[in-house]
């Protein structure tokens, strides 16, 4: 197991060997992939308890079972200029949707800063480190429950 | 919403129309500056001859808790390719809060040939105008840059425990659950980079964005901002007013409002805000 777990790493081990430039016109690409929850998972309005702390860009997560086991990852950016806040939650989708339980909960907030730099404002950070944290807490909830059981 | 004449503000040219910006992308007497807190905006498509000013990289000193000096500055805006004369329009991201705030630390070097485009990147883009993703790059400018002025409109800790011994009014501009503390007390998420929660003791809360149409991202006439900061708090142009929030970028736009819209003449904004204050030792706190 890598430092995140899943195929987080992989996603930090080619965005960290980036410089600056070529990051950003990467994680705009990725921005692009974004796609919202879809409708039968979740519909406007959207719940308060699914609603990131801190995130200026009203990003929402929900986190379903996966069919290997884990967790499935939605997400929802109701900020259109929200560019960062959807390509955090496409590398969240893609690094760790199916990942074990126990890798998802002990995923680092520092990720964030791996995967955008030490460039950001306070305020952006928080609101990526909510993301991630609040993933963090939908996989220790749901090992809390026994769901990690095999 | 009226157009910008209309609105009864103080100082309506500090403000420029969408329009008003499509007729002048080729004048070269003025200069676009995006602002953002996301540093993925920009570069995902901006106002075509734009150039980005960073607050991170751009508008802070790179090793203390401070703002460039005259040198920097000087440097900033050769690069940038301006020159005292030039008109300055600022515009970014969430309703031009990191905007504000370029154009506060850009009046601290009396740069006030300076301008908000009013909406901001969210009204550009609703309406459809053209977008590039090309960094212009322009020729060096010599800009002689005076000292860095910080007597007028920012304020200092030691200058903001005076303040309120002597009950003058502050205004904290964050959420209600960052003015509350009650954010503090959430488990597992962030908490605002300080020890305590709460708030400067006899602040009133305004959340920034109040002085904002959501719809496009346009700032509220002036009746209704006196609505908001005059009949509500019962300021006037004439109070001796601190404004805050954690870093001193959504209080600079408060600022911006109440200094150039509303006319008031004596605005500070504390930029050490709270990540200062609720770290501080011993400074008065209420809940």
């Amino acid at each position: 197991m890598g430092k995140h777990g899943g195929k987080l790493d992989e996603w930090v081990d080619l965005l960290s060997g980036m410089d600056r430039g070529d990051r950003i016109d990467l994680l705009i690409d990725v921005a692009d992939r974004f796609r919202e929850v879809p409708p039968e998972v979740a519909q406007r309005p959207f719940a308060e308890e699914h609603k990131v702390p801190a995130c200026e860009s009203e990003a929402y997560l929900w986190a379903q079972p996966h069919d290997d086991g884990g967790l499935q990852l939605y997400f929802a950016v109701e900020n259109p200029q929200g560019i960062s806040a959807k390509a955090m939650a496409v590398i969240l989708d893609e690094g760790l949707s199916g990942a074990p339980l126990e890798e998802v909960a002990s995923v680092s907030d520092d990720v964030v800063y791996e995967v955008f730099g030490r460039e950001l404002s306070m305020g952006k950070s928080m609101g990526l480190m909510g993301m991630v944290s609040m993933v963090a807490s939908a996989a220790r909830r749901r090992l809390a429950s026994g769901a990690g059981e095999r | 919403m009226k157009d910008i004449d209309e609105r009864g503000y103080a100082n309506p040219d500090v403000l420029v129309s969408t329009e008003w910006v499509a007729e002048h992308l080729d004048d070269s007497s003025v200069r676009f500056v995006e602002s953002n807190e996301d540093p993925l905006v920009y570069p995902a498509g901006h106002i075509p001859g734009a150039v980005e000013v960073d607050w991170t990289r751009d508008l802070n000193d790179q090793l203390r808790r401070d703002y460039l000096g005259h040198e920097s500055f000087a440097a900033l805006a050769s690069r940038i390719g301006i020159t005292p004369e030039t008109t300055v329009v600022f515009y970014g991201d969430k309703n031009n809060w990191w905007a504000c705030y370029a154009f506060w630390v850009f009046q601290l070097f009396g740069h006030s040939n300076a301008k908000v485009m009013d909406g901001g990147s969210l009204k550009w883009k609703q309406e459809g105008r053209p977008v590039d993703r090309q960094k212009p790059s322009f020729e060096a400018t010599t800009y002689d840059a005076p000292s860095r002025d910080d007597s007028k409109i920012r304020a200092f800790r030691d200058q903001v425990l005076a303040h309120i011994d002597a009950a003058r009014p502050t205004v904290d501009v964050r959420s209600p659950e960052e003015f509350s503390g009650e954010r503090m007390h959430m488990p597992d998420y962030p908490n605002e980079g300080a020890l305590r929660g709460g708030h400067i003791p006899g602040a009133k809360n305004v959340p920034w964005a109040r002085a904002i149409d959501p719809a496009d991202g346009t700032f509220k006439d002036a009746e209704a901002l006196r609505g908001i900061y005059q009949d509500e708090l019962g300021l006037t142009p004439d109070s001796n007013l601190v404004v805050y929030c954690r870093i001193g970028e959504r209080s600079s736009h408060t600022w911006f409002v109440l200094t150039y819209l509303l006319g008031f003449r004596n605005v500070r904004n504390y930029d050490g805000s709270w990540t200062e204050w609720g770290n501080l030792v011993g400074v008065p706190i209420e809940k």
